[in-house]
């Protein structure tokens, strides 16, 4: 870990395993002994809201549950416009930015009441905010495994794959037997193996 | 989701846990044999994680039909010997009140404990009170663990004080606990539980109040000596700090790491206060002997803030002139949640030390960004949920009908229907069961003219939870009035919890479920029964409903799209045929995209045209039903 703590924000809609990416990553580290705090904002935002889950990763203490304005070191973004509204809050010039580019219209654009940005202006804009930034298809991978919802541990697997925080495919297997279901291990494994892969050989940006 | 951690019997083993799943687990290590709550977030967690493993423990867990009827459940068990637990969100313990404020006269002869969750900014819930003023009106103790962690521990101990004392104690929780996750060290399991045994030599009855309310207040003061003590009081940092921050609650976090951050640990003291009522008194004075200037950093109220300053009042000849800063000086919101920001501000205000400084421009830019590159975002019924066809339903029907009519609306996901997403179909949202009682109570007024039709949603367990009460009142005055049963098959809004309508209980056995259609039918109404995703149909049912007289019920009835989603794949692919599809020029004003705003849809501005997102869309078809241009072509799953 570059830093402590590393605060990481998972981000997206509704929907898209937000929750269940933090936990899964969560999970893995307080297993490698990191004291983990994860703030999780869903309730009404779990109906097609924004999504945001704060991860706080330390060898030394337990951090509260919100990172303060500014301060966050990774972002985990399953939708791109979701990147661009943490950084507007997290950011710093230090920041990584992992990014699925699939993305969701709000209900506010598909009515035509706010529009949705370019799309190379707006992954030019998060590059330009971030120290590091990974832009990946993620839904499109976990369509082709079957469940769009896998985008959320293929981008762990970027994540790991990038060397951004210490996940291995059997800390994978070992978290979704623990804290989800074993019969939920095998596709996991393959989504998270998936995202390492993309990983190869992307340039970093 | 970590349903399984809170029943391993490995003590001193750190697992990773979300608070109330922490909460779940300290009323195990202190050998709860009864669990009972009404679903209500941010509480839910902790009775469904207690349910998960009920068998697995030996222990009784119920969602039970309401607030007010679970604590009767766990009180039952509690004056029985046992030890047990309910939990609530704060309109939960409204519900609850009535009862609880009968019990803590009578007292109980085992261990009770309410974890009432406080929602804060109401993330999750129509309004933001403070749960803490109960205590005080109950004269029972109250608890506020400030981390996860803590929240484990501060369960176990409020046990033992309800054991000794023979009273109701009060944990209360914020979102901010609840719904976070962190380490947590597993104490030990315990191996016996008592046998119930209700002491038939004696009387639980407050009467007379006279009498049983002094015995409350003694073994109020009773707690305190007990809490005194308690290592959930604890104070950090120098002798004679500049400043001294009293917190309770997620408070404590926030004010830690403001003060590292901003290098105050030579000059700011942080007093964290677990136990908030009644109040340790010897250690709050002790600490006010040695500053001058008190901040009270807590979420909603000042009820910390008041407590202080009585304790202040009481002693202020021994000790210093004091300035305090919270909620009354305005230095602390008295609406929403405390956040990392918030505190950092108001601590560099309160001391002179300047906040980090910014990078160069990077701020600026990245706030632009978020104007410019970050949407709206509104909250809108799931793709594929029955409520947005409903809603749809209703609005035609209404409006065919011409006559102004007025839906009460009611809490559950519902509620939604207030935003566009259900077209404000809804015209008021107060509490559960509201709706049709204040529908019925309209349905009333044409004696005075009125000429408006009353109509009000409700949803399934809402049903069984408020409404049952208010639709026999309405029966037996006759009110003119069209209640609309959101038939959806879960307790969605929560997470899916079963209520007494379900074939199956809390802890997965099977349980005789409560027919709607006959509890409506023994009060003397025959309810009609649609289907919202049959668009034509329901709002042609609801039109005729709405012509006859009395007192009427149909249920609009469809699986929630979250529940069915788990269990099937989507049911059509739908298509679009974009020669149909005429865009702007169709003169529809997109009704599929602008009005009906499924976010399975998505308005292709190129073209002009609508497409189907297909990672969203769950193919209900209810969109190819709307569509005048017969352009959405449903082609099977």
């Amino acid at each position: 870990m570059r830093k402590d703590p590393f605060n990481v924000v998972v981000t997206g809609v509704g929907g898209q395993g937000n929750v269940l990416a933090s936990l899964l990553i969560g999970a893995v580290l307080v297993d490698r002994g990191f004291k983990v705090t994860i703030g999780e904002t869903y309730g009404a935002s779990q109906r097609g809201g924004s999504v945001m889950s704060h991860v706080r990763i330390s060898r030394a203490h337990q951090y509260g549950p919100l990172i303060p304005p500014w301060s966050a070191d990774l972002v985990i973004a399953l939708e791109p416009t979701e990147a661009a509204r943490v950084l507007g809050q997290f950011g710093n010039p230090g920041i990584v930015s992992v990014v699925n580019t699939r993305p969701i219209h709000p209900v506010d654009v598909i009515s035509g009441d706010a529009t949705y940005p370019d799309m190379d202006a707006l992954l030019g804009k998060i590059r330009e905010l971030s120290l590091e930034a990974y832009f990946v298809q993620a839904t499109e991978k976990a369509m082709e495994l079957g469940n769009p919802i896998l985008a959320n541990v293929v981008l762990i697997g970027v994540v790991a794959g990038a060397g951004l925080l210490p996940i291995t495919a059997q800390d994978v297997e070992k978290a979704v037997t623990d804290y989800l279901s074993p019969h939920k291990v095998e596709i996991n494994r393959r989504a998270f193996l998936i995202g390492m892969e993309l990983v190869k050989g992307h340039e970093r940006i | 989701m970590t349903m399984s951690l809170i029943s391993l019997d490995s003590p001193g083993r750190e697992v990773l846990l979300m608070g109330n799943e922490a909460i779940a687990r300290g009323a195990l290590e202190a050998g709860i044999s009864v669990a009972a709550a009404y679903p209500g977030n941010p509480s839910s967690e902790i009775i469904g994680a207690l349910a998960d493993v009920a068998n697995e423990m030996g222990i009784y867990v119920e969602w039970s039909v309401n607030e007010k009827v679970a604590l009767e459940v766990a009180a039952a068990a509690a004056v029985s010997g046992l030890n047990a637990v309910v939990a609530m969100k704060q309109n939960g313990l409204n519900v609850a009140s009535d009862f609880l404020l009968n019990l803590n006269l009578t007292g109980i002869r085992g261990g009770l404990v309410l974890v009432v969750c406080d929602d804060p900014a109401g993330i999750s819930s129509t309004n933001e009170q403070d749960s803490r003023i109960f205590a005080r009106l109950a004269d029972l103790p109250l608890f506020e663990p400030s981390s996860f962690h803590e929240a484990k521990d501060i369960v176990r101990f409020a046990f033992e004080v309800s054991r000794k004392i023979n009273n109701v104690c009060i944990v209360r929780s914020v979102t901010r606990i609840s719904h976070a996750r962190g380490n947590v060290a597993l104490g030990p399991l315990p191996t016996t539980r008592p046998v119930p045994h209700f002491d038939t030599s004696k009387q639980l009855s407050s009467l007379p109040a006279i009498v049983s309310h002094p015995v409350a207040h003694e073994r109020l003061k009773q707690a305190a000596d007990l809490i005194e003590s308690s290592p959930f009081n604890c104070y950090e940092g120098p002798e004679t700090p500049e400043l001294l921050v009293i917190t309770c609650g997620s408070g404590w976090f926030f004010a830690r790491e403001a003060r590292d951050i901003l290098g105050l640990g030579s000059q700011l003291g942080i007093l964290k206060i677990g136990t908030t009522w009644p109040m340790p008194e010897n250690l709050i004075r002790e600490r006010l002997a040695k500053t001058q200037r008190v901040l009270i950093l807590e979420e909603v109220d000042p009820v910390l803030e008041n407590n202080v300053k009585e304790i202040f009042a009481d002693f202020n000849a021994s000790l210093p002139q004091i300035s305090f800063y919270g909620k009354k000086s305005g230095t602390v919101p008295d609406s929403g949640e405390l956040s990392p920001g918030l505190v950092l501000g108001i601590f560099s205000r309160l001391t002179g030390v300047a906040l980090p400084s910014p990078e160069d421009g990077y701020r600026a830019s990245a706030s632009a960004a978020l104007g410019e590159f970050s949407p709206m975002r509104s909250l809108a019924f799931c793709p594929g949920c029955p409520h947005r066809a409903s809603f749809w339903a209703i609005k035609k029907a209404l409006a065919l009908d011409g006559r102004d009519g007025v839906l009460f609306g009611d809490i559950g996901c519902y509620g939604l229907g207030f935003l566009p997403t259900g077209f404000r179909q809804p015209k008021t949202l107060h509490a559960m069961g509201s709706g049709t009682g204040m529908a019925s109570g309209f349905g009333m007024l044409s004696r005075f003219g009125a000429t408006q039709p009353s109509l009000t949603v409700c949803g399934d367990s809402t049903f069984f939870h408020a409404a049952i009460p208010a639709l026999v009142n309405a029966v037996h005055h006759r009110s003119d009035f069209l209640m609309i049963i959101l038939d959806n098959s879960a307790t969605a809004m929560t997470g899916f919890q079963p209520h007494p309508g379900s074939p199956r209980d809390a802890m997965g056995s099977e349980a005789p479920p409560v027919v709607i259609e006959e509890v409506c039918a023994s009060l003397g109404v025959e309810p009609i029964v649609a289907d919202p995703f049959d668009l034509n149909d329901a709002a042609a049912t609801v039109y005729e409903q709405l012509q006859r007289p009395g007192t009427k019920i149909l249920i609009l009835r469809q699986e929630c799209a979250l529940v069915r989603g788990r269990k099937e794949s989507r049911r059509e692919r739908i298509r679009i045929d974009h020669e149909k599809c005429i865009g702007e020029e169709c003169g529809c004003n997109r009704l599929c995209t602008r009005v009906f705003r499924c976010p399975g849809l998505k308005w292709n501005c190129s073209v002009s045209k609508a497409e189907i997102d297909e990672a969203i869309c769950v193919g209900c078809g209810v969109c190819a039903q709307i569509c005048p241009a017969g352009a959405f072509v449903k082609e099977g799953a």
